[in-house]
């Protein structure tokens, strides 16, 4: 029983004490994107932050709608999303401090390549929509409130299609992220829509590809901001802008535009342009 | 990655990623399940042996908690820990010691309730040597653990089972940070969504062994435990 009582005291003690030795550890909380996640992009980016900063940052990888809820608790000190209409209102609210564009990539339309729609090389991506829509071929939302997600309902709206009132069984919302969405469309043959970047890193492809891109409605940008310190007094708020200050850098934006994949370039750097 | 990024190569080839993963996961789970013994083993033996108002109604309560969901048990504490929750000043959430809280939850009511059908049992045999003996409840308590300790072992290994094969509290409470929460079935999880899975798979088979050695080990325990005691 001595044993046992030594253990459960020293284990105790080492959940009280490694909380603040964590605490002062010079580390962020950013609540981002599945997709910057499953892109790779912070893979390759944050090390290299770590080399120039000592600055660890610690990424929880969720929909923009719950990173930026996360946020809101105060649970994280930076979100990095992509959602304008909801990075504005996160604003407005005053839960963040200032909001930075950063980068962009866009969205494209995958499908099988049997193609049952027929949408392939379309470009205009509402007609493509409207024709899924009217043939009924399987659609897989991500129903998750997530960036990619806002954007397929504008789109569905761009299509003059109410989705909530006109889905059917063939519009499955799988409420999960972009690469169980993928996985899901590639085991049944769907149209789904994804951001570029977690399709060309996504290693299932299957017979999936890429039925509809270019259009500028699926242009899809990535904005930072500082969780407002004087809401949330945890916010490291020192370090979270330096985070922000390094990715709007020419250094920070050459990172971004360095990263690529079999050569293909997945972000594109914006942080100069102001109406992004 | 380059090289071979099989998780069976990146295991043999000592990646400090991978191992760093192995190693969170065995010490969540091992930490979850040491704290879950010493509340649920004297828990269990203390239900098993007094009689009080409401007794029956505990029974089924730790009974029914074996089964509550681990996502459930995570969501409410990440609303505990929350910087916006009653215990977020510690900043405990998306840190290992969240998981351990979580994991901790979830495996103590398997302990208890599996060890109060042990000490239970072992009550029916030993019941008239330690009233003749009239020893107190405290005594009685410890007496019957000490016995019935390499039953108890498998009690433990159950709840072991359970902390090291769940994703559903630890990726809430954790947020699956790599290098710093991110544990074998968060990775599964990551790997599977990223649809590299293939690698998913392979980090699931070297879980199954993991889980296999520890088990056996336990065995090995025990088996010398009671060829010692006789």
């Amino acid at each position: 029983m001595h044993t046992r009582r030594s253990l459960f005291v020293a284990a105790l003690g080492a959940l009280l004490l490694s909380a603040p030795a964590l605490a002062q550890d010079k580390s962020i909380v950013v609540a981002s994107t599945t997709s910057t996640q499953d892109s790779g992009l912070f893979e390759y980016l944050l090390p290299i932050f770590k080399q120039k900063t000592g600055i660890t940052v610690k990424v929880i990888a969720q929909g923009t709608g719950q990173a930026l809820d996360t946020g809101r608790r105060g649970d994280a000190d930076v979100v990095f999303v992509h959602a304008k209409s909801a990075e504005l209102k996160f604003l407005s609210e005053g839960q963040g401090v200032k909001r930075y564009p950063v980068m962009y990539n866009d969205f494209v339309l995958i499908g099988p390549k049997s193609d049952p729609a027929h949408v392939k090389g379309m470009t205009d991506v509402a007609k493509a929509f409207q024709t899924i829509k009217d043939k009924k071929a399987s659609f897989i939302s991500r129903g998750d409130r997530s960036g990619t997600n806002i954007a397929e309902l504008k789109l569905w709206k761009d299509a003059g299609i109410d989705i909530d009132k006109d889905k059917g069984p063939w519009y499955k919302a799988i409420g999960q992220g972009m690469g169980a969405a993928l996985n899901t469309a590639q085991a049944s043959g769907a149209y789904v829509l994804s951001d570029r970047g977690t399709w060309i890193h996504f290693k299932n492809k299957g017979d999936l590809e890429i039925l509809v891109e270019g259009d500028k409605r699926m242009f899809n940008q990535y904005g930072v901001m500082l969780v407002n310190p004087a809401k949330h007094p945890n916010v490291k708020k020192d370090l979270g802008q330096q985070f922000i200050d390094w990715l709007i850098s020419p250094e920070g934006q050459k990172v971004i535009a360095n990263y690529k994949i079999n050569g293909q370039q997945l972000f594109y750097p914006d942080a100069t342009d102001p109406s992004a | 990655m380059p090289g071979d990024t099989s998780a069976f190569g990146l295991l043999l080839a000592g990646d400090p990623a991978l191992l760093a993963i192995v190693r969170l996961s065995l010490a969540v789970s091992l930490s979850a399940t040491a704290l879950a013994a010493v509340i649920g083993i004297p828990l269990g033996a203390a239900v098993a042996l007094t009689r009080f108002r409401g007794r029956e109604g505990m029974i089924v309560f730790l009974n029914a908690m074996m089964g509550v969901p681990p996502v459930v048990i995570g969501l409410t504490v990440f609303l505990l820990l929350s910087r916006s929750g009653p215990l977020g000043s510690f900043g405990l959430l998306f840190t290992p010691q969240a998981m351990i809280v979580a994991q901790t939850i979830m495996v103590t009511p398997i302990i208890a309730a599996l060890t109060r059908q042990t000490v239970e049992d072992l009550w029916a045999e030993y019941r008239d040597e330690l009233t003749a003996m009239n020893v107190g409840p405290l005594r009685k308590i410890a007496t019957l653990v000490w016995d019935a300790r390499f039953s108890l072992v498998t009690t433990l290994l159950a709840g072991f089972g359970r902390a090291a094969s769940e994703v559903g509290s630890i990726i809430i409470v954790g947020g699956n940070i790599e290098g710093f929460t991110r544990t074998m079935t968060t990775a599964i999880a990551l790997e599977t969504s990223k649809g590299d899975l293939s690698l998913a798979i392979g980090l699931g088979i070297v879980l199954i062994g993991i889980v296999v050695i520890i088990n056996a080990l336990a065995w090995v325990v025990r088996r010398a435990g009671e060829a010692y005691a006789g």
